[in-house]
């Protein structure tokens, strides 16, 4: 089945882009939704270079809309996004990284269902621990791309997830109520290595903006 | 031992229909194992104390067309619990017909007596697009849902069926099914 990934560019679609791949499914594109409202109920905020170069060194195709953000309206982006990727590509189905938010993971549902394509959703409901250690042992390099709770601070921008960053996440959790995956929202991710992607991405630039326990970092890669 | 039946057909719909279930009994540290519908033995259903038919993706109706394969079901003496399109399959062996609705998200639902522990409103999360209406059904008790039947048991044997996924919100239901007669 040809299927098309709802791709931030973090640790959660770069995944499920994995077991789909692994399951046999055709990944036709990569759908990158670029929100401009860094609130957005339903996207990650990625940059667009970002995801054009890791589409580029998995070989994927890349679908960008840009939306503004507004609740509800956004939607309406995405559906557009993916009657692209089926006018396209032929999408047959979609795949997202979605775990834990119904918010996100019921209107994916209602819009593929609307299109009549199969909706994936490969890691819903999966242990937030368990999934840290999945993509460690699958060879995953993966980095702090943005944080946004307490007690997070600037310090963690391009921190590793590794072992020691799970047991941190543990501690974490137990202490303030982290979310260890950031599935609340507390951090965000990027990947510079997986499996699919033909060679390693380097961060050659980088530039960290915010203040208190919200930052984010802008990145180029190469 | 709980037998866990995989009813889709798409290798995707696993992780996220069946997995989520194997996890709620992982943590609760009850024993297991999974087979595809398609695939079901006698020693396996001999083996298993109690069976979990999962639910399935919106477009991956296959077991409809299966349905013969779950016959064992009207002799079965243990107990089953079937969950949406599991539901749905319990509904279709016993006589009942599939209608269209569908049903996305977040919905509360009243349990006018108690069910596999939950009563009163509940806010459970639904994915279908068809059901099977229960109430047509003489040998099944209706505990919640008026037009859409959303959680039946057959009155005189321990098989049970939600409509709802209480992988997201009832992990309970699904331990507390698993403890049934364990005194």
């Amino acid at each position: 089945m040809k299927v098309g990934i709802l791709f931030s560019g973090g640790k959660d679609s770069t995944y499920a882009t994995y077991l789909a791949k692994k399951e046999g499914y055709e990944i036709s594109c990569l759908i990158s939704i670029v929100s401009e409202n860094p609130e957005s109920y339903m996207f990650h905020t990625p940059s667009i270079e970002r995801v054009k170069e890791q589409a580029k060194v998995m070989d994927i195709p890349l679908v960008i809309v840009k939306t503004k953000g507004e609740k509800e309206k956004e939607l309406k982006d995405l559906e557009i996004a993916i009657k692209k990727a089926i006018k396209d590509f032929g999408i047959e189905g979609i795949v997202s990284g979605a775990v834990e938010s119904v918010y996100q993971a019921s209107r994916i549902q209602k819009i593929c269902n609307d299109l009549g394509l199969e909706c994936f959703n490969p890691l819903w409901q999966k242990g937030q621990i368990e999934l840290l250690e999945d993509l460690i042992r699958e060879r995953f390099e993966i980095v702090l791309s943005g944080v946004f709770a307490y007690p997070f601070e600037e310090g963690w921008l391009g921190r590793k997830i590794d072992k020691n960053f799970v047991n941190d996440m543990k501690k974490m959790q137990e202490k303030f109520g982290i979310s260890p995956s950031g599935e609340g929202g507390e951090f965000e991710s990027l990947v510079l290595y997986c499996p699919l992607f033909k060679k390693k991405l380097k961060i050659i630039e980088k530039k960290e903006i915010g203040e208190k326990n919200s930052w984010r970092m802008e990145v180029k890669l190469k | 031992m709980i037998l866990i039946i995989n009813i889709c057909n798409e290798k995707l719909g696993y992780y996220e229909y069946v997995k989520p279930i194997e996890s709620v009994l992982k943590n609760k540290s009850i024993k297991f194992f999974t087979r595809d519908y398609n695939k079901i033995n006698k020693n396996d259903l001999k083996k298993a104390d109690k069976v979990i038919i999962c639910g399935t993706s919106l477009k991956d109706n296959g077991f409809v067309r299966d349905i013969a394969e779950f016959e064992w079901i009207k002799d079965y003496k243990k107990s089953i619990l079937g969950i949406c399109g599991g539901m749905q399959i319990i509904g279709l062996i016993f006589g009942g017909k599939l209608s269209k609705e569908t049903e996305i998200g977040y919905y509360n639902e009243n349990f006018n007596k108690e069910y596999l522990g939950l009563k009163d409103k509940q806010e459970v999360y639904h994915l279908h697009n068809n059901y099977v209406d229960f109430e047509r059904l003489k040998k099944f008790e209706v505990f919640s849902g008026k037009k859409i039947s959303q959680a039946v048991k057959y009155k005189n044997k321990e098989i049970y069926g939600v409509l709802f996924h209480p992988e997201v919100r009832q992990k309970d239901l699904i331990a507390r099914f698993c403890s049934l007669g364990n005194g």
